[in-house]
């Protein structure tokens, strides 16, 4: 069975066509980088899998099933910066969002939900934030919240988008470590990534991505000087050596 | 007793549109209501229209319907791609245009006419009576209990789910949430607001007591339960002083009610800036010991 399998997907905003006819096939059990420039798709193709573009046409399947939000097999970690970060709140219970798919409509989280948000949030190192107000986080202590209150949702299929913007190299590595645990516990793994030094240290799956899937496996494969001119185009000048 | 069922009134609206706030400045959609605050008039004469009576239920239907149609034209004229502060300038000034022509074509002779429905007139309420289960009150009494009640109903069935969606939204569709359904039940519980506040404070003066009291708590909240407390308290607080100043001073209840939401607003603003400002002082004073 595959992770997550997508045929003929193409999304248009204002008929500007912004990703044209993505074809891939991923394995379960897989750290996946997406990566591809500025501009690519790259948050589309992920807001596209989560079914969250009503202008999408193609096919999405997520464990071999057309994904149903309400089955919670999907953790969703967007960009840092897509939310408000004075909402008044605090660290904890945006860790507890992750919980409230499970809880279910009209009731309240329960102990053991609390628990699990409280585990998830030592899993990041956060545990002494509990009661902090979010706005007064840092940029990757807010980075950290997000992956924990995902891991609160205990899924099978995690998507990143930019998890290492503009954080901190200890953040950079807490993460690191806890999505290569979660592959090691059989889980599947997609991370929208940015520097292309770390994708070979990183990830053991490489999805290339303009407008359209460019070319997708195992890192060693796909990750070559070759396919990285045919993603980047002229752009890319500061990848010899490598 | 006048006194009593008025200032009660203005109490019920300060609390009403404080709750109803809080989620107003959270999802930063301040400009909606003031567009509903004044296409609910379009619903209002358009029940009036088709039932012929000034029936409170029938007015809630209209505002409500009303409301939802603004939310959602708002949406569609701006996912077409018009920016959503022009559509909601487009949208509402042509359905408030409607609905004063209608009024005035239709409802000319009829207790609905424009200056009231925008200014509202507190001081009349306590001769426009109900009796309902053998209880006598006035009829802005009865529509504000209600509405207060519904909101407070949705809020406690819904209030993790608001919460989320209102934070991000995407993530919450992401783990089936029903944001679309949250977003126009919501529309709907500002438009019964609005409905509620008309008799009282009038259509332009609702928008500064849903706005004012929640802007108000916002600033210096920690939790979304203090914001709800404290923009109760202000809507609360604002009314009975509004009410008094105008008593005293001769002069608009509503209009000074209003007046007294922006002034706590000013004050809060101002003592935040300057504990804000003592602290930093302390804190550099202590820093060069």
């Amino acid at each position: 069975m595959n992770a997550l399998t997508v045929e003929n997907l193409s999304v248009a905003y204002d008929k500007k066509t912004v990703l044209d006819n993505a074809n891939v096939t991923v394995p379960i059990g897989r750290l996946s980088a997406i990566i591809g420039p500025n501009g690519a798709g790259k948050s589309t193709f992920l807001k596209a899998i989560l079914n969250q573009l009503p202008n999408k046409v193609g096919k999405v399947e997520i464990l071999g099933e057309i994904f149903e939000p309400k089955n919670l097999v999907v953790g969703y970690v967007p960009q840092r910066n897509a939310v408000d970060w004075d909402f008044p709140t605090n660290a904890l219970d945006i860790v507890l969002m992750g919980r409230y798919g499970h809880t279910g409509l009209f009731k309240r989280p329960s102990k053991q939900d609390k628990l699990l948000a409280q585990q998830a949030l030592a899993s990041v190192g956060m545990q002494d934030f509990a009661e902090r107000s979010i706005g007064q986080l840092s940029g990757g202590q807010q980075q950290r919240v997000f992956l924990a209150r995902a891991l609160a949702q205990n899924a099978d299929v995690y998507f990143l988008d930019e998890p290492f913007a503009g954080v901190d190299a200890a953040t950079e590595k807490t993460i690191i470590d806890i999505l290569k645990n979660l592959k090691a516990q059989g889980k599947s793994i997609f991370v929208v990534h940015h520097d292309l030094q770390t994708v070979k240290e990183y990830f053991d799956y490489t999805i290339l991505l303009n407008k359209t899937i460019l070319a997708s496996g195992a890192t060693e494969e796909v990750f070559t000087p070759q396919q990285l001119q045919k993603t980047y185009g002229g752009r890319l000048f500061m990848m010899q050596g490598m | 007793m006048i006194e009593f069922w008025v200032v009660l009134t203005g109490l019920l609206v300060g609390i009403t549109c404080g709750i109803a706030g809080v989620f107003l400045i959270l999802r930063k959609m301040s400009m909606i209501a003031d567009a509903i605050s004044h296409t609910v008039l379009f619903g209002i004469v358009m029940a009036f229209i088709i039932t012929q009576t000034l029936n409170g239920f029938w007015m809630l239907v209209g505002a409500a319907i009303a409301g939802i149609l603004t939310a959602y034209l708002v949406q569609l004229l701006h996912s077409s791609g018009i920016q959503e502060d022009a559509a909601i300038g487009v949208v509402f000034t042509s359905l408030f245009a409607a609905g004063v022509l209608l009024i005035t074509l239709f409802a000319g002779n009829v207790h609905l006419d424009v200056e009231h429905v925008l200014m509202g007139e507190i001081a009349f309420v306590p001769w426009d009576r109900w009796t309902l289960f053998a209880v006598t009150m006035p009829k802005a009494v009865w529509m504000l209990l209600l509405v207060l009640l519904i909101n407070i109903a949705f809020l406690l069935l819904f209030f993790k789910e608001m919460k989320l969606a209102t934070f991000d939204p995407v993530y919450a569709a992401s783990i089936g949430i029903p944001v679309v359904f949250l977003h126009y039940g919501f529309m709907t519980s500002i438009s019964f607001t609005t409905v509620a506040a008309f008799d009282s404070v009038g259509a332009i003066l609702v928008v500064a007591m849903l706005i004012g009291p929640s802007a108000t708590a916002y600033l210096f909240s920690k939790t979304i339960k203090q914001m709800f407390i404290f923009s109760m308290l202000f809507g609360a607080a604002a009314s009975i002083v509004g009410y008094y100043l105008a008593k005293y001073w001769d002069t608009s209840i509503a209009g000074m009610m209003a007046a007294t939401v922006g002034l706590l607003f000013v004050v809060t603003l101002c003592s935040q800036k300057i504990i804000e400002h003592r602290r930093k002082t302390l804190v550099s004073k202590l820093e060069n010991m």
